[in-house]
Order: structure tokens, then C-alpha cells, then sequence
């Protein structure tokens, strides 16, 4: 029963974790505290490097409910990403999907470190950062398929995600376009005095963008408390990171913008910087952290990701890397779990996962006169066309 | 002296009582830019202005003159000359509610932004399903100055004048400027407002109602500046100015044209041409930029479509040569429409250009 309560209060997505074992639970006397406030240190897997400034400290502050939402989370986003593959194979995903697994750990560890009043926005790799700010699963599935309930209502797809209630931005199919788009986000908040920050992601692809540097030298000179984050995959689409760029050191590329790199695979690093960032953004402007991850998928879903890297090189990640596994061995080394529980907790996963799928399918697609809505929000009622302009012609409210 | 000399006939329109009044106030399209500018940031503390030179300089035309000592520099931002990135920063403040006034030197560089222009700004509201709404203003001048060359004379009219989720205004009077600037730093969606270079000095008579700091014209409407029965005239801008002075011309023998100051090229104001041209059954488009593609393409297909029948000649198009912008001012001439070119054009139209007894 404290177990419980540790995992309501800490994760919004696992309501119906413990009910199944909650009885079994009275039966095994684990040695846990029950109350929530019981805080964990644990090191991260390697130190932080920094460049211009110091490194955060190694040890994390953490709690066995954080550490239990943690693994949670990151299964639910390894599951749905999954699963999206397979509908995507089934052709009801359609167009572009790039998944995340693998970097679960960066949108789950930041989250971590940062309230729903900062302002996060990414590329196109976005499923599992709009899950992690708040989005729900049959939102995600039904844009994904194109309905009507999709977060998008079916008009934006894969790549346009957003919730801007809760500081996520999307969503961009353009590479490198969201790093001067989250500068401008910062520049709102430093603006209004809301005492937040902006994490704008990027990839290693990204990285050697021309505008990513004019925006952090408008960050730089303005003060903005803007975050880059370079989630470094090592793959810019099908080309390695040393054929695309000639210095790799992501987070040495701001020259005088301070840099952090992070073992990306875990998600106590990711946590632990992004609160070291947030706190140095808003007092001192930008700074990069680079996240050293990977992607198990390809670059997307028609790419197999397997002509430009080894096989081994991909199970060896998963073997060696991989953020769930390293959680797990935490989970279990600290006996906030046992192995069986672990395993329900991800057949719950899948079977949440599941039923939003058969739920988003139940969700119609959307109304032919949608075509036409959200083009302006002020239409002055003047009249758009279809492809035969004398057949559809509508007034835009 | 532009736009100043009308038909004293009376107008069901405000201006007609300026013709009563005994003394009516110049302007300079400048100080209407900068009065707009400064009465919106006013009244409306998220309103920023940001480009290159806005602030100590004064504005590269001046138009922002005056502003950063009065709003100070977090409102008027000077920028380092990359479009890409402070357009992009300024999008994304537009998505985190602010009303940025994005300022380029010249349109020619808002190439280096457009992925911004386009993809950040026109298409979030649609693709994120009205969540992420993009009031923004790209203000500055557009298409020929003079002796500038071909990188700095295009026009972006129909560029920008083609993209859903955009507006595209084009002011001619300092009526105009002020007005439409009011409208689109008001407006909840991206607004693409093009000015030009010449017109900046020009002064226009202006009212007190368009004096008054609510002043605001409506986006979407053109603006019938001169009646006439025998040929529409289209055109916005700087040749809004050379369409009047044709007309003028046409008047003395005997052609009463009509002058529509289009006013704004997205939403472009069909039912106000087509009215005109199903009242004049004759139509010249002019326009500066290129023609190929051009906002005078759009509007004879608009015609063809709703009034055909009502069309007695075809529609003649005045537009920039399709040549880069030479330099040597006898070639820059030639490579801009002129007042004698409308003029031909209407006649032509009318079909006045042949004598009728050619073919016995």
C-alpha cells in the first residue's frame, strides 16, 4: 500500500499500476519507508564535462517513487514507440514517423528538471517529448492515424505536435528551424518576466545549422535564458556524425556560450543538468548541453537505420546503454522493486498502449470542412478554394 | 503630387467631407509608419518592434525614428544582420504571445528568413489545429527603389501573395500606412506588409479621423480611388500613384478610367474588382514586380472566372520586364511599367490604340 501511494503521487499516467498486486504486496515485508519524502543519491555513470563553466555535481538527488515513475514513463514511451512501428507497417500511419526509443531517457530526465512554465520544443522526433509534457496516448495515435482526436485533429501529423498549455511548442519538420523559434520563446518569457526557461532540441544534424548559430549569438547578446539541447544520436539521417561535422564537440560549439556534455542514456544526468541549466540560463543566458544518445530505429520508418551502422553496434548500445535497463538495475539494487514487478509494470504499459490504439481507431477522421478551419484565426470572411474552385468555395470565419 | 487630385464628385466615403474642410493636414507615408508604429506599441505593451537599425540608428528610412528613446531598448531592438535567426526568434515570441514587429531592410533579404516567414509562421496555426496562433508583422520596403540593382528591386507581392496563412498587405497613402499598419500589428495571424522605398517622402492629405490613434482600415478591402465607366485600372503601391496620373491623362481623351488601390494582395478583394470590371467591362492590371506568376495573373484569372461575359476586350497586364533590375537608369526605366504604358494599355483596352478604319 506505500507503494501506492509513493507511485500516485509522483506519475499522472499510473493510475492503475499497483491495483493488481497491491494485495501480493502485504505478503513480501519489503524494507521500504512509506512515507514520500525518503531521497535517494545516487552518481551518475560518468561525470559531466564541461566547457566555460563548472560541471554539476555527479551525485543526484532522486526518491524511490522518482526513480519508480521514471521507469514507468520511459516503458510507456519504449512501448508506444513500438507499437507506432507497427501501425506504420500497417499503413495507418502514414507519411513521416520518426521514433525516439532509445532516448527515452532525455524527455523523461528533463521533465525531471523543468516545470510545465518552461517551454520546450523540439524537431521532429517528438512522440515521446509531447507524451512527457502532458500529452495522452489516444491524442498521440489518433494524429498519428489522422483523426479527428488527434492533438492536431488530425491537420498536423507526426512532426506537428503541440501543447501549449504545458510549454511545448512542437513539432517542426524543418531542421534547426525550432532552435531560433525557442530563442524567441525565451525572449517572451525574459520579456514578461515569467522567470522560466526554453529547452530547444536539436539534433547532431542539426548542430551545423547556420541559423542555430545566429540564434545563440542574439541569446548570447540579449541575455536569453535559452537552453540548447543537442540530442546527439551520432546520425544525422543516414550520415555519421564525423562526416558531417568537422568538430563533433557539440557543446564546445557555442565558443563563449557555456557547454555541458551528458551521458543521455541516463536519465538522473539528463535530470541533474537540465536543473543546473535552468538555474544558469536564468541568471547568466544561453547555454548547450549536449546529450550523448542513441536511436535504435532508423531515421525513420523508411529508413532501416541498418545500411549506414552495424548491427552490432546497435545491440551493443542496447546491451551496454540502454535508459530502461539502466533504471531497472537501480530499481532492483536499491529493492524499491522486485524483477516480477518491473515486468507487470510493463505488461500495463502494453496494455495501455493497446487500448489507446483501439481507441484512437474508433476516432473518426476529420470533417471535410476542416479543410478549410484554423487557416487564419481571423478569416474576415474571405473565401478560400478547393481544387475546383467552382465546386468547393467556403467563407473563412 | 500623388493621389491628391480627384473627381469632385461625391463619394459615399469619409474622405468626400475633406473636400469641406478648410484646412486639411499633409503627412508623409514616413510619419504615418512611425505614428502607427508608435500609437500601437502604446497602447499594447506585448507590441516590439526588431531589425536591423530600428533602434539607434533612428531606422534605416527612419521610419522607427524616435521609438527607442521613447519605449526604450527592450521594446526596440537592434538585431546582427541575420534574418534567419532574429526572424526565427521572432516567431517564436509570436508563439509565446508576444506581437513582434519584425523590421527587413529591404524584402530582398526576407529570403534568407522565408523558411520562417512560411513554414514557422503561415502554417502553425493550421498544422497545430489554431493552438499556436503567430501574431506577427514583416514590415519594410519591397520591389524597385532606385539605381539599387537587380538583389535589391524584387517584389514579393505575389511570393508572399500566394502562401494560405498569410496576409499581404500593400499601403500606397499615408492613409494607407497607417491605417494597415494599425490592422496588421492588431491582427491575430502572421502579416506580410510591404512598403516602398519611394513612397516614404511622399505626403498624402490626411483627416483627423485617420489622425486618430484608433484609426484602422479593414484587411481584405480595396480601395476605389478614382471612378471611372470605361476601363478598371488594378494596381497597388508606388503604381497606384502612375495609374492615377494615367487616368488623368486617359480623362483628356475622353477614357474614364477606373482606379482601384488593391490595398491587400491576400486577401485580394475579387468582389470589388469584379463590380468595377462588371461596370467597366474593360481591365488593365498594373503592377512593379514580374509578371510571370504575378499579382496581375491572378487577378485577370479571377475575372475570366467570375465575368466573362461581362469582359468587351481582354485583359491587358502592365508588369516589370522580365529582367533582372538593370542598373544604368535609361535600362531601369525601360524595365518598370511607366505612365505612358498604362496608358497605351488602356487605350488598347478601349480599343482606341488602332484607328478602326485599318482594316477596309
Amino acid at each position: 500500500m506505500a507503494l501506492s501511494r509513493l507511485c500516485s503521487s509522483s506519475s499522472n499516467i499510473g493510475s492503475n499500476f499497483f491495483k493488481p498486486f497491491s494485495s501480493a504486496f502485504f505478503t513480501l515485508n519489503r524494507p521500504i519507508t512509506s512515507d514520500t519524502t525518503t531521497t535517494l543519491t545516487i552518481e551518475t555513470s560518468i561525470p559531466f564535462t564541461a566547457h566555460n563553466t563548472d560541471p554539476p555535481s555527479r551525485s543526484v538527488t532522486t526518491s524511490p517513487s522518482e526513480l519508480l515513475s521514471f521507469f514507468r514513463t520511459m516503458a510507456l514511451m519504449r512501448r508506444m514507440e513500438i507499437a507506432a512501428d507497427s501501425l506504420y507497417k500497417a499503413k495507418l500511419i502514414r507519411g513521416f514517423c520518426h521514433l525516439y526509443d532509445g532516448q527515452e531517457a532525455v524527455a523523461v530526465g528533463m521533465e525531471a528538471g523543468t516545470t510545465k512554465k518552461d517551454c520546450i520544443i523540439t524537431a521532429y522526433r517528438d512522440h515521446c517529448t509531447f507524451l512527457g509534457r502532458g500529452g495522452t496516448l489516444v491524442e498521440i495515435y489518433s494524429e498519428l492515424m489522422g483523426r479527428r482526436d488527434g492533438c492536431s485533429k488530425g491537420k498536423g501529423g507526426s512532426m506537428h505536435f503541440y501543447k501549449k498549455d504545458s510549454g511545448f511548442y512542437g513539432g517542426h519538420g524543418i531542421v534547426g528551424a525550432q532552435v531560433p523559434l525557442g530563442c524567441g520563446l525565451a525572449f517572451g518569457q525574459k520579456y514578461l518576466k515569467d522567470e522560466s526557461v526554453t529547452f530547444a532540441l536539436y539534433g547532431d544534424g542539426a548542430a551545423n545549422q547556420g541559423q542555430l548559430f545566429e540564434a545563440l549569438n542574439i541569446a548570447a547578446l540579449w541575455d536569453l535564458p535559452a537552453i540548447l539541447v543537442c540530442e546527439n544520436n551520432h546520425y544525422g539521417m543516414g550520415t555519421a556524425e564525423w562526416r558531417a561535422a568537422k568538430s563533433p564537440a557539440y557543446y564546445k560549439r557555442g565558443d563563449y556560450v557555456p557547454g555541458l556534455k551528458v551521458d543521455g542514456m541516463d536519465v538522473l544526468a539528463v535530470k541533474q543538468a537540465c536543473i543546473f541549466a535552468k538555474e544558469h540560463a536564468l541568471k547568466n543566458g544561453p547555454l548547450i548541453l549536449e546529450m550523448d544518445t542513441y536511436r535504435y530505429h532508423g531515421h525513420s520508418m523508411s529508413d532501416p537505420g541498418s545500411t549506414y551502422r552495424t548491427r552490432d553496434e546497435i545491440s551493443g548500445v542496447r546491451q551496454e546503454r540502454d535508459p530502461i535497463e539502466r533504471v531497472r538495475k537501480l530499481l532492483l539494487s536499491h529493492d524499491i522493486a522486485t524483477e516480477k514487478e518491473l515486468k507487470d509494470t510493463e505488461k500495463e504499459v502494453r496494455k495501455e498502449v493497446d487500448e489507446a490504439i483501439a481507441k484512437a481507431k474508433e476516432s473518426p477522421v476529420p470533417d471535410p470542412s476542416d479543410l478549410f478551419t484554423n487557416v487564419y484565426v481571423k478569416g474576415y470572411g474571405v473565401e478560400a478554394y478547393g481544387a475546383d474552385r467552382k465546386e468547393v468555395r467556403v467563407t473563412l470565419p | 503630387m500623388l493621389g491628391v487630385i480627384r473627381h469632385k464628385t461625391v463619394r459615399p466615403t469619409f474622405s468626400a467631407f475633406r473636400h469641406f474642410s478648410s484646412s486639411t493636414k499633409q503627412m508623409t507615408v514616413r510619419d504615418a509608419l512611425n505614428s502607427a508604429l508608435d500609437e500601437e506599441m502604446s497602447a499594447d505593451p506585448k507590441v516590439f518592434l526588431m531589425g536591423e537599425e530600428v533602434g539607434e540608428y533612428q531606422g534605416a528610412y527612419k521610419i522607427s525614428k524616435g521609438l527607442l528613446e521613447k519605449y526604450g531598448p527592450e521594446r526596440v531592438l537592434d538585431t546582427p544582420i541575420t534574418e534567419a535567426g532574429f526572424t526565427g526568434i521572432g516567431v517564436g515570441a509570436a508563439y509565446y504571445g508576444l506581437k513582434p514587429v519584425v523590421e527587413f531592410m529591404t524584402f530582398n533579404f526576407s529570403m534568407q528568413a522565408i523558411d520562417h516567414i512560411i513554414n514557422s509562421a503561415a502554417k502553425s496555426n493550421y498544422m497545430s489545429a489554431g493552438q499556436i496562433s503567430v501574431p506577427i508583422v514583416f514590415r519594410g520596403p519591397n520591389g524597385a527603389a532606385a539605381g539599387v540593382g537587380a538583389q535589391h528591386s524584387h517584389c514579393y507581392a505575389s511570393w508572399y501573395g500566394s502562401c494560405p496563412g498569410l496576409k499581404v498587405l500593400a499601403p500606397y497613402s499615408s492613409e494607407d500606412a497607417r491605417g494597415l499598419l494599425k490592422a496588421a500589428i492588431r491582427d491575430p495571424d502572421p502579416v506580410i506588409f510591404l512598403e516602398n522605398e519611394l513612397l516614404y517622402g511622399e505626403s498624402f492629405p490626411v483627416s483627423a479621423e485617420v489622425l486618430d490613434s484608433s484609426f484602422c482600415l479593414p484587411i481584405g478591402k480595396a480601395k476605389i480611388e478614382r471612378e471611372g465607366k470605361d476601363v478598371t485600372i488594378t494596381a497597388f503601391s508606388k503604381m497606384v500613384g502612375y495609374a492615377l496620373k494615367a487616368a488623368e491623362i486617359l480623362a483628356k481623351e475622353g477614357i474614364s478610367a477606373e482606379v482601384i488601390n488593391l490595398r491587400s494582395i491576400r486577401p485580394l478583394d475579387r468582389s470589388t474588382i469584379n463590380a468595377s470590371v462588371r461596370k467597366t467591362n474593360r481591365l488593365v492590371t498594373v503592377e512593379e514586380g514580374f509578371p510571370q506568376h504575378g499579382v496581375g495573373a491572378e487577378i485577370c484569372t479571377s475575372v475570366i472566372e467570375e465575368s466573362f461575359g461581362y469582359l468587351d476586350a481582354p485583359v491587358e497586364r502592365i508588369a516589370g520586364a522580365d529582367v533582372p533590375m538593370p542598373y544604368a537608369a535609361n535600362l531601369e526605366r525601360l524595365a518598370v511599367p511607366q505612365i505612358e504604358d498604362i496608358v497605351r494599355a488602356a487605350k488598347r483596352a478601349c480599343h482606341r490604340s488602332v484607328p478602326m478604319a485599318a482594316t477596309a
